[in-house]
């Protein structure tokens, strides 16, 4: 199981260790470090390493390298996953998870880590339990236990953890009862030169959000729960009611959740919001090229695309470039040959349009790698695939809650493949110019 | 009001101060103190020194503080041992403690202090805890047994808390159940022979009712404690897959893996007819797909399990090419593995969209990624035969652009495209001429020459080219200096007018300027089968090669379910074998998949591919891309099965041979005075040395190949030449030069040829009035022999010998009479060498390789009995395709597979494989896993009879494995002996 952990940063420095079974030497981690040299950007770090005597098993979040020594055979996703569950804990606890606010709260940090795992294997993971065992600091808070002496570690077994709802604690009292879910949906798309769809799906999550007194018991259900047939669930979710009657019927954790995971990979009911003409062609002779590109709504099921920003990382051959945008501003970074549009809203009456030159090392004929155009873009109030909460019921309490649901769309890994083109007749060149 | 401020120091120097503050009346103060103490514990600061200090503050009724104080503790106790005794009276004083947070914390941090003297102490507050009426405790002290075994296991095992864990097993709560599992598999892991988890119908029940119920974690504990178990029917085992699949849909990666590694075991029980067997099957897809969509760590993971799934069960996710898509910003890691995926799913109906990804993979800009991106369409094109030609084009493309990794790239997986469709893409040879100056990489630059040689008849500038490539001989690796010699030779036995001078230069650099044994050896055999025989030398040389099949990288069968019982784990990731690599896993036993139920197919054979219902062809186990390329060469050495090489070359043939190669072997070898060192063993009759020195042409006459190419008779006459003188045993007709020629590519002076027994004594002069006889057999040039040598050791001459055998096993019978011609005079000893054929009568013999005999002379007719090991009877067509091998390896029903163990042998397994090959068992093909050769051979029997071998040789045992299989099992026992005895020769 887990044997140790260490926090690294991004330059390198171990800024914390804790070991579950035997002390570690740090000097374990210098096959990370060397993995880590090779791989140039830390997002290449390998996750799974092996190493004469012990197998280092790592995950990159927040600019924070979270390095897990094993000993023995153990499941890597098991490791991994609980190296998220500690991220996301860090996160839940102080809002941020990055060196300077573990430093700051170092010592809780330790006390967490300590609560999550014993001998190498997890014990609270869940984070109410974890916050009635360790509260989470608040202003509020440290100011109180200044005052009095007490202490922000809880000294009675925390409630939810033998329960058959292991995930929520028990007496829990609002004044103001309110349950919100957001409906959070992801395009994953490869769009090919042409601007067809080579590869599309949707990542979908619900996220919760719920301040209920009591027990309550939930009931989630969708006008169309049919889209869904790839979901992964809260483990609060009744399994067996979801497979018969496709609701969620839920005794919901207490305060933020992931409610359920789902993945609509089906071509047809993926729909692509946007359309991008481009075109990018450099000339063989003269250091220069042209760009131009223009970007309009496509199925937006009339609401309006915002946030619209587009990054293309040019060929390492592109020195500078010189564009105009007829909306939003446009950035180009000479060392990572990033070139960011920040488009923002999107308008369908004026379809913004970046064009203009760019200057290419002399003497390059033609770059070798092409570019490949990267999207952002946000959607309110829609689901993109379309899928809809009907309503939510509650049994078991009395109190009439306050409901609520948001829609949100976003394009996750949203790729537009580029048609990068070399003129090697002049005659082209003199068109162009 | 962070915990920074614990690091900030004062001028008095830290320890000092904490120290007073440790030491302070205050509570909050202490507190504080502890908190610094903590604080730079955990950055790695050396606070050992407060160690008396910090252990004071214990007796508190803060749990914050006590908390902390533990914590200090389970870090330093082990290097202060002494002053942990200290704590000991608070742990077992708060074991007591009315809040079972209390009791818990401290059993579990007494578990973490890793002191002997401390875990004596343990062991009663521990059997307290195992039994505490709380579940939190009873959990808790559940993980602690674990600890305790970590720190002594003697101590657990005679306390008796393996049996109170094991009834925790039957807890009421799910996470004392789920610890508990959780605790008996680490335990497990190091007594791999106990059988801690006895696994049963009612604990199985227990653990799935507990499945439902416990945290995410405890869920992983329990779905890999349940994959090691063995259903006992294939409805317990359909029941137990569907109350796993409701996991498939749990948010924790981990969990869905963990599911799908039971699942795909329990299948296998399941049969295929059945209807839930295919609804299984389609649940299976859509998590996988979506543990693609999780972060780039946990994808990594499960592409690398995928893989192995795809491999096993390429069904599932046939329809699923898409998401194996390689994204812009995908990790380097996750695009390489997304590849292989991609490649192994490739099929007719989607391998355009896989080959337009492909070609802009190529033209990415992170190297690695690109060259597995060309490779991998070389693969397409190997795989699906409709997408070559535009794999080739596509190929084509990609050299014009020039970027010299992907036309090297290139040009290695245009070679393997050739090897699988010959004779069909001939015309872009051309083009990669073109490119002949920028291969600076030993694979493409070997690759290239093997084109040329093989090509060379329809090159021009064949000669030029391999010429050009000659000047650096000695700065080449050695992958590029074998492959030259070979193409060199090729290109001579095409054009053999023009290339004369090339030949003799390329075989003189290999022979005397190298020292590389490999390349001098084959320089060697090269060279004398060209000075013997150059018609066999052109079959040989230029025989036809077996195609390569498609998938060149499967992972080999047994492996492959050996992993598949491991999915998720560090081995699936690896894609080796626990044993293989992973520390502390004494002696890990090796999983198996459960056979299916309903066909009565085998269980442990190692191609249940067919049980998985897989209707393609069962993928030929070849070596890997890796050993390819000495696998091509390998086989030019291999004769032709079908049309074997004459047995017995004519002398006339060496000299045409020796004319062929004309004066320039004169000045290559001609120098007596200083012989080339040629390491060959002292009876070989065909050296080129030994034939010089023997000048006497018995019957010199030209042959026709000869006279063809016109050379100089006068040098044939010198060199042509008898067979060098035998050693005394050697009655019989020398074998074929070929033979001979591969029996020395095994390696250097190791003695060759097919085995044959010492003699022993079959019959005793006291038995047979004065006549003894003792004999062996042997196998010489495809004739069977009984070798006998007859003493006389009465007073009278012995004279009219006849032989008869009694009807055996095999139908062997003498070919002839016993020669012996002259009469035996008192104390003389005659050899005779009786030739046998097998189409005598038949009668099963006990034991089978018995040989009843009759000998008889002027005094007397003697009986004796003798026993002939079967490799005599392996015939030299022995040699299966691989195919064949599979197809017939999986058609023999397992009950016939018997297994034996060969000890004591110290042989490589390439020695062991040149060995046997000499007694004509023929290694088909040869795997390395985990450390271990896996050969597998096949010998043919003269009644017809086939027996299929695994052999398996472990780097450093002198103890192999081998299992046979034959459709005639009572041979098993005889042709392991013959094994042994050939292999310990």
């Amino acid at each position: 199981m887990i044997h140790s952990l260490f926090l690294i940063n991004h330059s390198g420095d171990i800024f914390l260790e804790k070991h579950w079974k035997s002390v570690i030497s740090r000097s374990v981690c210098d096959y990370f470090f060397e993995a880590r040299e090779k791989a140039v950007d830390p997002e290449n770090v390998p996750p799974v390493l092996q190493t004469p005597h012990h197998y280092l098993i790592s995950i990159y979040r927040g600019k924070l390298f979270f390095l897990s020594v094993i000993q023995t055979e153990v499941a890597p996703l098991f490791v991994i996953e609980f190296l998220h569950r500690v991220a996301d804990t860090i996160q839940d606890y102080f809002g941020e998870c990055s060196e300077g606010i573990i430093k700051d709260n170092i010592v809780t940090v330790y006390e967490l880590l300590e609560e999550m795992l014993d001998n190498g294997f997890p014990l609270a993971t869940e984070s109410n339990v974890l916050k009635e065992m360790i509260r989470p600091p608040t202003i509020l808070r440290s100011v109180v236990n200044t005052l009095t002496g007490s202490s922000n570690v809880g000294d009675t077994l925390p409630t939810g953890q033998l329960s058959n709802v292991p995930w929520r604690r028990a007496g829990v009292k609002y004044t103001n009862n309110e349950a919100y879910f957001d409906v959070i949906e992801e395009i994953d798309a490869i769009l090919d030169k042409s601007g067809t769809t080579v590869f599309a799906e949707i990542q979908g999550v619900i996220e919760a959000c719920v301040r209920l007194t009591g027990m309550p018991d939930l009931t989630l259900s969708f006008m169309n729960p049919r889209l869904l047939d790839d979901v992964s669930f809260h483990p609060c979710v009744r399994f067996k009611r979801w497979e018969s009657e496709r609701v969620l019927s839920f005794i919901p954790p207490d305060g933020n959740f992931t409610l359920m995971n789902y993945h609509v990979s089906s071509q047809n009911l993926v729909a692509i919001p946007v359309y991008v003409k481009q075109s990018i062609s450099f000339f063989e002779t003269g250091p220069c090229g042209r760009l131009d590109i223009t970007i309009g709504p496509k199925q937006t099921m009339g609401k309006t695309v915002e946030n619209m920003m587009v990054t293309i990382h040019m060929p390492k051959a592109v020195l500078n470039a010189n564009l105009t945008a007829t909306q939003g501003t446009y950035t180009y970074d000479l060392t990572t040959k990033v070139l960011v549009w920040d488009i923002g809203k999107l308008n369908p009456q004026k379809l913004p349009n970046l064009r203009g030159s760019l200057s290419t090392q002399v003497g390059v004929p033609k770059p070798e790698d092409n570019p490949s155009l990267n999207i952002d873009l946000k959607i309110q109030q829609l689901a993109i695939s379309g899928l809809k909460v009907s309503r939510l019921d509650m049994y078991g309490e009395k109190y009439k809650p306050f409901k609520g649901v948001k829609y949100l769309t976003k394009a996750g890994k949203f790729q537009v493949k580029m048609l990068c083109t070399a003129h090697f007749s002049t005659n082209w060149r003199s068109e162009y110019i | 009001m962070t915990d920074s401020k614990y690091f900030t120091t004062t001028k008095k120097g830290e320890i000092f101060e904490l120290k007073a503050e440790l030491n302070s009346d205050k509570k909050e103060k202490k507190k504080e103190a502890v908190k610094k103490v903590i604080a730079s514990m955990t950055v790695g600061k050396d606070v050992s020194a407060l160690f008396p200090d910090v252990v004071n503050c214990m007796q508190t009724d803060n749990l914050e503080l006590k908390k902390l104080v533990y914590l200090y503790l389970m870090n330093y106790a082990k290097s202060q041992p002494d002053m942990a005794i200290m704590a000991v009276n608070t742990f077992v004083k708060d074991c007591e403690d009315p809040n079972p947070l209390i009791r818990a914390l401290a059993v579990r941090t007494m578990g973490c202090i890793r002191v002997d003297k401390i875990t004596e102490y343990l062991c009663e507050p521990l059997r307290k805890c195992l039994k505490d009426e709380d579940p939190y405790v009873r959990k808790t002290a559940a993980v602690c047994v674990a600890k305790l075994h970590d720190i002594n296991a003697q101590l657990v095992e005679d306390q008796g808390f393996l049996d109170t864990l094991k009834d925790l097993i039957s807890d009421s709560n799910p996470m004392v159940v789920a610890n508990a599992v959780a605790a008996l598999s680490e335990i497990a892991e190091s007594h791999p022979n106990s059988n801690l988890l006895d696994l049963n119908p009612q604990t199985i029940n227990k653990l799935l009712t507990a499945l439902n119920e416990c945290t995410e974690w405890g869920q992983i504990f329990i779905l890999d404690c349940l994959a090691n178990y063995t259903p006992r029917d294939d409805r317990e085992s359909q029941s137990i897959c569907e109350r796993v699949t409701p996991r498939l849909s749990h948010a924790n990666s981990a969990v869905v893996l963990s599911a799908v590694k039971v699942l795909m075991k329990f299948m296998e029980m399941l049969p295929k007819d059945l209807d839930y067997y295919g609804t299984l099957l389609k649940k299976l897809a859509p998590p996988l797909v979506t543990l693609l969509s999780a972060e780039p760590e946990l994808q990594y993971v499960a592409l690398r399990n995928i893989n192995l799934i795809v491999q096993r069960r390429p069904e599932i996710l046939k329809h699923e090419m898409k998401v194996f898509f390689v994204k812009y910003n995908d990790p380097i890691y996750v695009k390489l593995e997304k590849l292989d995926i991609m490649i192994r799913l490739a099929s007719q109906a989607n391998i355009a969209q896989v080959l337009a990804e492909l070609k802009e993979y190529a033209t990415e800009v992170d190297v690695d990624f690109v060259r597995k991106a060309v490779r991998a369409i070389g693969r397409c094109a190997i795989k699906v035969e409709q997408s070559a030609e535009r794999c080739v084009s596509t190929l084509l493309d990609l050299i014009q652009t020039k970027v010299n990794y992907v036309v090297q790239e290139a040009i290695v997986v245009i070679k393997d495209i050739f090897r699988k469709y010959p004779n069909k893409y001939e015309s872009v040879i051309a083009t990669l001429c073109e490119n002949l100056d920028s291969l600076d990489e030993p694979e493409a630059r070997a690759a290239m020459i093997w084109i040329v040689g093989e090509y060379a008849e329809r090159i021009d500038n064949a000669d030029e080219l391999l010429e050009s490539f000659l000047e650096g001989f000695h700065d080449e690796s050695t992958q590029v200096q074998l492959q030259l010699l070979t193409a060199i030779v090729k290109l001579f036995l095409k054009k053999p007018t023009e290339t004369q001078e090339l030949v003799q230069q390329v075989l003189s650099l290999a022979t005397q300027d190298s020292d590389n044994p490999d390349l001098r050896d084959r320089g060697y055999i090269y060279w004398r089968l060209l000075s013997t025989d150059p018609v066999a030398a052109k079959e040989v040389v230029l025989a036809e090669k077996p195609l390569i099949s498609e998938e060149t990288d499967l992972i080999e069968p047994t492996l492959l379910e050996e992993l598949i019982c491991h999915i998720g784990t560090l081995a699936s990731v690896y894609h080796k074998p626990p044993s293989a690599f992973v520390e502390g896993s004494r002696g890990v036993q090796h999983k198996r998949l459960p056979g299916s139920a309903g066909s009565g197919e085998s269980v442990d054979s190692p191609d249940t591919v067919s049980a998985a219902g897989v209707s393609e062809a069962p993928p030929a186990v070849i070596p890997s891309q890796g050993d390819l390329l000495g696998d091509l060469l390998n086989l030019d050495l291999t004769p032709p099965t079908t049309s074997g090489p004459p047995p017995v070359p004519s002398s006339g043939m060496q000299m045409g041979a020796m004319d062929l190669l004309g004066g320039g072997l004169d000045s290559l070898m001609g120098d007596e005075s200083e012989p080339p060192p040629i390491p060959l063993r002292t009876d070989t009759p065909q050296s080129p040395q030994l034939s010089h020195q023997s000048p006497s042409p018995p019957d010199y006459s030209p042959t026709e190949l000869g006279g063809d190419l016109g050379g100089s008779p006068a040098m044939g006459a010198a060199f042509g030449a008898p067979p060098a003188v035998m050693p005394a045993s050697f009655s019989a007709p020398v074998s074929g030069g070929l033979d001979d020629l591969f029996d020395l590519g095994g390696g250097v002076g190791m003695p060759m040829g097919a085995y044959s027994p010492p003699k022993t004594i079959w019959l005793p002069a006291m038995k047979a009035k004065g006549l003894e006889i003792s004999g062996t057999f042997a196998r010489r040039a495809g004739v069977i022999q009984m070798e006998m040598t007859l003493t006389n050791k009465a007073m009278s001459v012995m004279t009219d010998f006849a032989i008869q055998f009694n009807r055996n096993s095999f139908g062997l019978a003498p070919a002839g009479p016993l020669q012996v011609l002259t009469p035996l005079s008192p104390n003389q000893t005659i050899e005779v060498a009786l030739p046998l054929s097998t189409v005598g009568p038949v009668m099963k013999m006990e034991p089978l390789s018995n040989l009843q005999v009759a000998v008889k002379n002027n005094i007397d007719v003697f009986y004796f009995s003798c026993q002939y090991p079967i490799s005599m009877l392996f015939v030299e067509d022995g040699k299966m395709e691989r195919q064949v091998f599979l197809a017939t390896w999986k058609d023999i029903p397992n009950d016939n597979e018997a297994q034996f163990q060969i000890k004591d042998c110290h042989l490589n397994s390439d020695a062991a494989s040149n060995k046997l090959q000499g007694s004509n068992v023929f290694t088909i093909a040869k795997r390395t896993v985990e450390g271990q050769d896996m050969l597998y051979q096949s010998m043919k029997l003269t009644n017809g009879i086939w027996v299929l071998a695994e052999l398996r040789v472990q780097a450093g045992n002198p103890n192999y494995t081998i299992s046979l299989k034959c459709r005639a099992p009572e041979v098993s026992q005889c042709v392991f002996q013959s094994y042994e005895a050939i292999l310990k020769n």
